[in-house]
């Protein structure tokens, strides 16, 4: 298992935009790189990606709340 | 009946500007406050406090219902709205009023009307205030191009009418230009909207931002001069002066009488901004729009005239009439505003919402800091990243840009970054103290790698 961590403090969304589906689903492949989701700071969205590679698990954070900076954001399975 | 007690429907900064304003005409003040902003400096200052509810903006600071309630509930008589947020809302103005509370700003209808592209262009026209000239509505063919083109004079830019994202948009320097390029145009909009009609207007050229700070009582109206705001990043002023040295007199009295006119003419009460676009090279100048709110910048204003503008539009919002007649306010000196944010200017400006460890604030005659920071706070990263303004006034321009320097060096804001470099390094660039700059310089000054560590 691998944690994908908040780079800043902020509000986490697990979607691109309120309409859009979720970046990741549990058993989604995930590559390093890929984006699991965006923190919004100072009204500036910042993609959070995937530093390791392999099987999407589940968000830990919830979608629209705030977190703070190193808050563990998703699970992986690598 | 004067106000009593005034409920602030803000944060940050300006929270702190309005408490200490109102503290001075010997008004209770009610902060209201997110749960995210709970140990913010405005709430320590004011008299009361109540939360509006969570730290999302959408679910505290814009929610109509929600501050209406707490307004309520904490029996004020008056609320605020700062900038920003619902400053500029006719539905937040129009609950307040029908809640039986005055609203610090004009009536939510003028405020409908000012926010219309389309209104406030009429109300300008109506009131001999200049606007871009262009074609009347959408135009079909070049020969309508080229006859629009003649009456407002080129160059001229010829823009998609169905519009946005800068598709279909050229600029013709003369008739043949525009022949040619027209048709190019029409295609590109047809391709892009499926509506090759065009809209022609005036193009002006290397555009400086000109505004004209007004407060009326409803019935009068008053102008405290200009301001130039060209210096500008994404569209965010950055770094903002009063007077504009641009102009002449002849313009500047021009350019102002026709600020209080419009705002005569709509019966304006509160602080109010026009703003315009100014053509160094014609020395034309054009009303964009209207902002009907106290503004950022207003402290440069407030430094070369004398005058509290937050503590006036508090009193005639109340129901005074204004303290001052035009011919009371003068000017004197030029001041400098730099807006200092919480982002890192050398990694494109990425927001750095970090904890203020220590603060040492620059002091001295000429010099003033609108901030809401103390040793220990930790800055929220839920809002925008304005932390503070630096504002300082000399004698002249030249005197006003060396005082800017010299208190950058002696601030210090230790925990977080900030574009305290960003303006040292303006504050000794010739081109800023030359005054020759417009809307478009800043960006381009960026990208061509003006800031460096070793520069600021």
């Amino acid at each position: 298992m691998a944690q994908v961590l908040s780079p800043l403090p902020g509000t986490f969304y697990m979607k691109p935009s309120p309409e859009a589906a979720l970046y990741k689903n549990p058993g989604d492949p995930v590559a390093v790189g890929d984006t699991i989701g965006l923190i919004e700071v100072m009204k500036t969205f910042i993609e959070v990606k995937a530093e390791f590679a392999g099987t999407f698990s589940a968000y830990l954070a919830v979608d629209g709340v705030p977190v703070t900076a190193g808050q563990a954001l998703a699970e992986l399975v690598v | 009946m004067s106000i009593e007690r005034l409920f602030i429907a803000n944060r940050g900064e300006i929270a702190v500007r309005i408490i200490r304003a109102a503290k001075e005409l010997g008004i209770t003040t009610i902060q209201a406050y997110s749960e995210g902003d709970a140990d913010m400096l405005a709430v320590k200052l004011a008299d009361e406090s109540v939360c509006i509810g969570p730290a999302k903006a959408t679910e505290s600071y814009l929610n109509i219902n929600g501050v209406v309630a707490a307004a309520i509930e904490k029996s004020a008589d008056a609320v605020h709205p700062g900038y920003g947020f619902l400053s500029e809302s006719p539905e937040f103005a129009r609950a307040i009023e029908q809640a039986g509370i005055k609203f610090v700003g004009p009536s939510a209808d003028t405020i409908e009307r000012m926010g219309d592209k389309v209104a406030a262009r009429q109300a300008a026209e109506a009131a001999g205030v200049p606007v871009v000239p262009g074609s009347k509505g959408r135009i079909e063919s070049v020969d309508e191009a080229v006859e629009v083109a003649a009456k407002v004079g080129y160059p001229v830019m010829v823009k998609a009418a169905a519009g946005g994202g800068g598709k279909g948009i050229r600029i013709a320097e003369n008739e043949d230009e525009l022949r040619t390029l027209a048709p190019q145009a029409q295609q590109e909009a047809a391709a892009a909207f499926g509506d090759g009609g065009l809209y022609v207007e005036r193009s002006v050229k290397s555009p400086r931002h000109i505004e004209v700070q007004i407060v009326g009582d409803g019935k009068k109206a008053v102008h405290f001069y200009e301001r130039e705001c060209s210096l500008q990043r994404r569209r965010q002023k950055v770094w903002e002066e009063a007077g504009a040295d641009c102009l002449d007199d002849q313009t500047r009295e021009n350019l102002c009488m026709a600020a209080v006119a419009l705002a005569e003419s709509v019966n304006y009460r509160g602080a109010g901004t026009l703003e315009y676009l100014y053509e160094e090279s014609t020395n034309e100048f054009f009303f964009i729009e209207m902002n009907t709110r106290i503004q950022v910048e207003h402290p440069v204003t407030e430094m070369i005239t004398g005058f509290d503008l937050v503590q006036e539009m508090i009193r005639v919002c109340g129901g005074e009439s204004l303290s001052v007649s035009q011919d009371q306010v003068k000017k004197s000196g030029h001041a400098i505003e730099v807006r200092l944010n919480a982002e890192d200017p050398f990694m494109q400006f990425l927001p750095w919402p970090g904890k203020v460890e220590r603060l040492k604030i620059p002091e001295g005659e000429g010099i003033r800091f609108d901030h809401f920071m103390y040793e220990g706070y930790q800055i929220p990263p839920f809002y925008d990243s304005l932390i503070g303004k630096l504002i300082v006034h000399g004698k002249d321009r030249t005197d006003a840009i060396s005082k800017m320097a010299t208190a950058l060096e002696s601030l210090e804001i230790n925990g977080l970054k900030t574009t305290v470099p960003l303006h040292k390094a303006l504050a000794k660039d010739p081109g800023v103290a030359s005054g020759d700059f417009h809307t478009q310089w800043l960006e381009p000054w960026l990208e061509a790698g003006n800031l460096t560590p070793e520069n600021t």
